[in-house]
């Protein structure tokens, strides 16, 4: 039996959070995501968790990883500016390799921005914010329940990783309330726990898919954990080669399982001419207008990535191989449009709908742009 | 009385520290308080941000993180609330508790939640090469002031008091015995515990004001002015006379300790 209920996006997130076992939230508040820590603050004390709002953002990661190294799954969740503030933890968390969530409900921007508008302007930032190199992974939910699944792989896929996920959504899948039904059960992955044979456990020691186990502080084993670059035993050297395994561990533990990462619609592209690329609540607009062009003749399909990061290149090259023009819709001044290029190396011709005026793209607009592109009436 | 070593991760070494450093003799005054209250090595955690100061954590066989620049409070926070169970320690230095982590430090006191701050003072950023802190006095040189120091600094006793810490001491690296028994008392106390413990660079702070070497620059902490009645404490203390005229008297000892509720985070009670 699953449980019909009217929503709102940030409210899915909180729902799903709690069912695969978040049980620590630290956020601060911020426009429009604040609603996750008001449904947080009544819903997780029931259930043995803890709520607390910290002084800003910076706190709200530092502490969530706190948690999480004491074994206790914990997310966070903020807009842009708050976003920009935890740039510097989720560095951190992605070198110490601490599972987290982070929920970024986008806004406009730059700085302050547009508080109340859709965006998705934090794409690149999501991506490359923190400094140095390093991967990421990031899921963008396009409807109320999307959020819920989106909140429940981002758990899983981070105690999977040892790593730092990021939810990415607007404005208006944060506030849009729909009817979803939500799961009794969902899937639930744990961190790996290390073997207690008695060893010394070396917190970086990976096992063949480069992800190393996990002890909690306070569960027997004394180990350290820092942001220097360190060994497999945990503590900093300046060693090249120590330096270069560890980085490239980091990279190759999240890309040589992209396919398990990576989720892709792909919605009537059999015999598409034309392709929308579109994400988020751009996603939602664009197989709208695939449903209208159709209706018209117009042979025109979808590709919605889930996954934003790591980027479904063989996903987006596929399609480019088969269709004449590429539509990459997106609200920002082309953000992944240029990964589509990089996917696309010239195989289709790529034309960008982009939208900054804190306003939705509507499926009017995308239906517009493809009947421009196709040559004819839509 | 265990060995202390044996707290010790003893193939870290040799540690970080320079020659004349006083934060040695801290760690070790530490590591006997940990001995004289048996606390259990697998229940305590230490956080640490990033200074030399910061650094020591990895030298000590507890469950050690050390985080971010000025964070380390916040990461405390999380892993206190989440795992009550822990001791938790932070151990930072004056710049990494009261410049970038100002903000952190404040709100972990005025939260009143259960973790003992170690913070080692030695007027100066040392790691990154001598440059001025807001704990540098007045009129004091340093890589950034080099014609003198021109701000005043922090009392950062009456800020955590004035944040609402339940439990504020100062004390001196060069009195091992006292340090024990207050940092014992700090990690005792139900709440938020600072320790301000007054320490030394002779590396940049005493070469650039040619005060001296590391024992010179301890001798200084015992001259202290034991007469003055303050309003905080009866001992007051100018760091590194006679450089620091314009400085205002620090107060020395147990200067606050109050017992008021605990946070423990929005849970079940």
């Amino acid at each position: 039996m699953s449980d019909v209920q009217l929503i709102q996006g940030n409210e899915a997130c909180v729902r799903g959070a709690l069912a695969v076992g978040c049980r620590f939230y630290a956020g601060y508040p911020i426009t429009p995501s604040s609603e996750i820590a008001e449904q947080m603050v009544r819903l997780l004390p029931g259930i043995g968790g803890v709520f607390i709002q910290m002084e800003d953002e910076i706190a709200s990661l530092a502490s969530i990883i706190g948690a999480s190294i004491a074994g206790t799954k914990a997310m966070t969740a903020t807009s842009g500016p708050g976003f920009s503030l935890m740039q510097e933890h989720i560095g951190f968390a992605t070198m110490a390799e601490v599972p987290c969530v982070i929920v970024n409900v986008m806004r406009g921007g730059p700085s302050t921005g547009l508080p109340t508008s859709p965006s998705q302007g934090d794409v690149m930032q999501a991506r490359w914010g923190t400094h140095g190199d390093h991967p990421a992974i990031v899921l963008a939910p396009s409807s109320v329940g999307e959020v819920f699944d989106a909140t429940v792989r981002a758990f899983n896929l981070s105690e999977r990783f040892r790593t730092p996920v990021i939810v990415l959504y607007d404005e208006i899948v944060g506030h849009t309330r729909e009817s979803v039904a939500l799961p009794d059960s969902v899937e639930i992955v744990d961190r790996i726990q290390p073997n207690s044979d008695g060893s010394e456990f070396w917190p970086k020691r990976a096992a063949a898919d480069g992800v190393p186990p996990m002890s909690a502080f306070g569960d027997g084993h004394r180990f350290h954990i820092t942001g220097l670059t360190h060994g497999e035993r945990g503590f900093p050297t300046n060693d090249p080669q120590v330096a270069e395994a560890l980085i490239t561990r980091l990279h190759r533990k999240v890309e040589a399982h992209a396919e398990e990462i990576i989720e892709v619609e792909v919605f009537m592209m059999d015999d598409a001419e034309t392709a929308i690329f579109a994400y988020g609540i751009v996603g939602r607009s664009a197989r709208e207008a695939v449903l209208r062009a159709r209706a018209d003749g117009v042979k025109v399909g979808l590709i919605r990535p889930l996954t934003l990061w790591p980027f479904p290149y063989a996903q987006v090259a596929e399609a480019a191989k088969q269709v004449d023009t590429l539509v990459v819709a997106e609200m920002n001044l082309g953000q992944l449009i240029g990964e589509v290029e990089r996917a696309a190396v010239g195989q289709a011709e790529i034309v960008g709908y982009l939208r900054v005026d804190g306003e939705p793209i509507t499926p009017t607009a995308l239906l517009n742009v493809v009947a421009s592109v196709s040559g004819g009436q839509a | 009385m265990t060995d202390i070593n044996t707290y010790l991760r003893e193939w870290t070494m040799p540690h970080v520290l320079c020659p004349g450093c006083a934060h040695g003799i801290v760690l070790r005054s530490f590591l006997e308080a940990v001995d004289q209250l048996q606390l259990d090595p697998d229940k305590l955690a230490m956080v640490a941000g990033i200074g030399c100061s910061s650094r020591l954590i990895g030298h000590v066989d507890f469950c050690t993180l050390h985080g971010t620049h000025g964070r380390a409070p916040a990461f405390a926070t999380g892993l206190k609330l989440a795992r009550p169970e822990l001791n938790v320690v932070v151990l930072t230095g004056d710049g990494d508790a009261l410049a970038i982590g100002g903000n952190h430090m404040i709100h972990a006191a005025r939260r009143n939640i259960d973790i003992t701050v170690l913070m080692l003072s030695n007027a100066i950023y040392g790691m990154t090469g001598g440059q001025s802190a807001p704990t540098t006095p007045e009129g004091a040189v340093a890589s950034t002031t080099p014609a003198g120091n021109t701000e005043p600094m922090f009392d950062s006793c009456k800020l955590l008091i004035g944040a609402g810490a339940s439990f504020v001491a100062r004390v001196f690296a060069a009195n091992p015995l006292e340090m024990t028994k207050v940092m014992a008392d700090g990690i005792t106390h139900p709440g938020f515990s600072f320790i301000e413990v007054i320490s030394d660079c002779p590396e940049y702070f005493g070469r650039y004001n040619n005060i001296g070497g590391g024992a010179n620059m301890l001798s200084w902490m015992t001259v202290q002015d034991e007469g003055v009645a303050g309003p905080l404490s009866a001992k007051r203390f100018v760091n590194h006379v006679p450089i620091t005229v314009l400085s205002p008297a620090l107060a020395t000892g147990v200067l606050e300790r109050e017992v008021r509720p605990v946070f423990s985070g929005i849970r079940e009670g």
